[in-house]
């Protein structure tokens, strides 16, 4: 079964829009959408260095931005910027030393459209056994972890009296993201991360409910968008990771224009 | 009285090669309701931060009582839009609660109607109920309030206070409370620090007067939740640090006696 592209390609879509729910929701509530890009940006440098040293991708790019986390986080506290600021210059920099890196080293090996938008059907046995394995790991922390994720949210002045310190919250979860694009990098690319992770909860948002409901179903819409994102590629002949975030765009679209009624019905039956 | 929860024994913190505050020096008993005033910058929110251990001090020490527990109820909140939080999944933020004692939380601060209701709907004395059914909830030994009553209409702001005292005399907790209002506190205030740097005097509320011109500013039922905190300032404060005493000597350090709790 898995000797098939395309359910390897499916299979990879429906675990990696699994993990990516939760995360996309924690994104969203600290409106920290261009982090996730940044750090998407900086992993073509990974990738580039990785090349470079003849290591695995998976390897460089985990590095680089956890780095790039630490560099925006020393830069936040030292520097009279804001975040957002900070987040563009990391950013457009590390994607610049990363194009500059690949075309110097003038590897066969890179190709860097490829980079850009991803290839979920060029998807390995080995790469769906990281994103089975690492994503089991992710969920497990975000699990395990969720209440501090959430408190830090919230409020961190409540979290940090009460004894769940906020700054723990803020590295892990810069962590679980930097993870996440490195994972999801190869399927989407550089340019479509941070859209798989955050079109889903966005449209899991008009659900309300509770933070617990809405991770849940961003999980369910990315799920829908990846699998009728790779099957419309497949019959119109269109690229495959932009296919997914159309049709995860799509949801989106058609979730929003639902009447509220409609959610409200949902939320109460899955309440009883 | 046994150990007090909190002492602080010439505590100081340090922001940016400045003193943010220095010379603590008081302790919260249980029981005992402290309000901190004093001015913008004056080191109030950075002392409540001591006291709840989330940041030590660079001088002198803060000794807390053995497993103290703490609920905090913060100065404000935005909570973003996108966030679906209903009032009873903010009573289980940083602990998880049985229904029945979320209700009675509830209950008692008079919003149990809104617990499905979500946090973005309520208005500001809402909110702030809501966030001290929360921190009652953990069954504190300290209650720390930053400026509950900020934004918060009279009625409610009236009513809060009275919640304060009701939890006080049934639970027994400690109560830590910065006033945003350099000189109405609570009437119920065992003591008041006054704020500015260091501990500039502090005492009892005794030397509050009901004041008419007060009562009628505030409408005049408001006696019995409320007081005029007098001060007596006897130095000055100059831009260079240095301070200028009642008798016009200048020294690096106010004048001791105005340290000391007037009894």
């Amino acid at each position: 079964m898995l000797d098939d592209f395309f359910t390897r390609a499916l299979l990879a879509g429906v675990g990696l829009a699994v993990i990516v729910g939760p995360l996309g929701c924690l994104i969203i509530w600290r409106q920290m959408a261009f982090f996730g890009d940044t750090l998407a940006h900086a992993a073509l440098l990974g990738i580039a260095l990785a090349v470079m040293a003849d290591l695995s991708p998976m390897i460089g790019v985990p590095v680089v931005t956890v780095a790039s986390c630490v560099a925006l986080l020393v830069a936040k506290n030292s520097q009279r910027l804001s975040s957002d600021t900070i987040l563009a210059i990391l950013a457009h920099s590390t994607l610049a030393c990363g194009l500059i890196l690949i075309t110097i080293s003038g590897s066969r090996a890179v190709n860097v459209n490829g980079l850009l938008f991803g290839d979920i059907l060029a998807v390995s046995k080995t790469d769906l056994m990281v994103i089975y394995g690492g994503g089991a790991l992710i969920m497990g922390i975000i699990f395990w972890q969720w209440r501090r994720l959430l408190a830090a949210i919230v409020s961190p002045e409540i979290a940090e009296a009460e004894g769940l310190s906020p700054q723990r919250a803020e590295w892990l979860f810069m962590i679980l993201i930097a993870f996440v694009v490195s994972i999801s990098l190869k399927l989407v690319g550089v340019l479509l991360v941070t859209a798989l992770m955050i079109i889903p909860a966005a449209a899991a948002r008009r659900f309300g409910g509770s933070p617990e409901l809405m991770a849940a179903m961003a999980s369910v819409f990315g799920v829908i968008g990846s699998v009728g994102g790779l099957y419309g590629s497949a019959y119109f002949d269109t690229p495959s990771g932009p296919s997914i975030i159309l049709a995860s765009a799509l949801i989106l679209v058609i979730v929003m224009i639902l009447p509220r009624p409609v959610f409200k019905l949902m939320i109460r039956r899955g309440a009883k | 009285m046994g150990h007090p929860l909190i002492s602080m024994q010439q505590a100081g913190v340090k922001r940016d090669h400045r003193w943010a505050v220095r010379g603590l020096n008081f302790t919260i008993e249980r029981g005992e309701i402290v309000t901190i005033v004093g001015p913008n910058g004056a080191g109030k929110s950075t002392t409540a931060k001591l006291a709840i251990g989330a940041i030590t001090p660079d001088e002198g020490a803060v000794v807390r009582h053995n497993g103290l527990r703490v609920g905090y109820v913060p100065q404000k909140l935005f909570i973003d839009p996108a966030l679906p939080l209903q009032v009873s999944r903010l009573m289980q933020l940083t602990t998880t609660v049985d229904h029945a004692a979320c209700a009675r939380a509830l209950d008692a601060v008079g919003i149990e109607h809104l617990a499905s209701a979500y946090v973005q709907d309520l208005s500001g004395g809402e909110f702030q109920r809501a966030l001290l059914a929360r921190a009652i909830l953990r069954k504190p030994d300290l209650l720390v309030l930053d400026e509950p009553v900020q934004g918060v209409d009279f009625a409610s702001e009236v009513m809060l206070y009275d919640l304060i005292k009701t939890i006080r005399d049934t639970s027994g907790c400690g109560v830590l409370m910065i006033s945003h209002d350099l000189h109405i506190v609570m009437a119920d205030t065992d003591t008041v620090l006054c704020l500015n740097g260091h501990i500039c005097c502090s005492g009892s509320p005794d030397t509050v007067v009901t004041n008419p011109e007060y009562m009628r500013l505030f409408g005049g039922h408001s006696a019995g939740q409320l007081a005029v905190y007098q001060h007596d300032h006897d130095h000055i404060h100059l831009p260079d640090g240095t301070v200028q005493h009642a008798d016009g000597s200048i020294s690096d350090h106010c004048h001791p006696a105005s340290e000391t709790p007037h009894a």
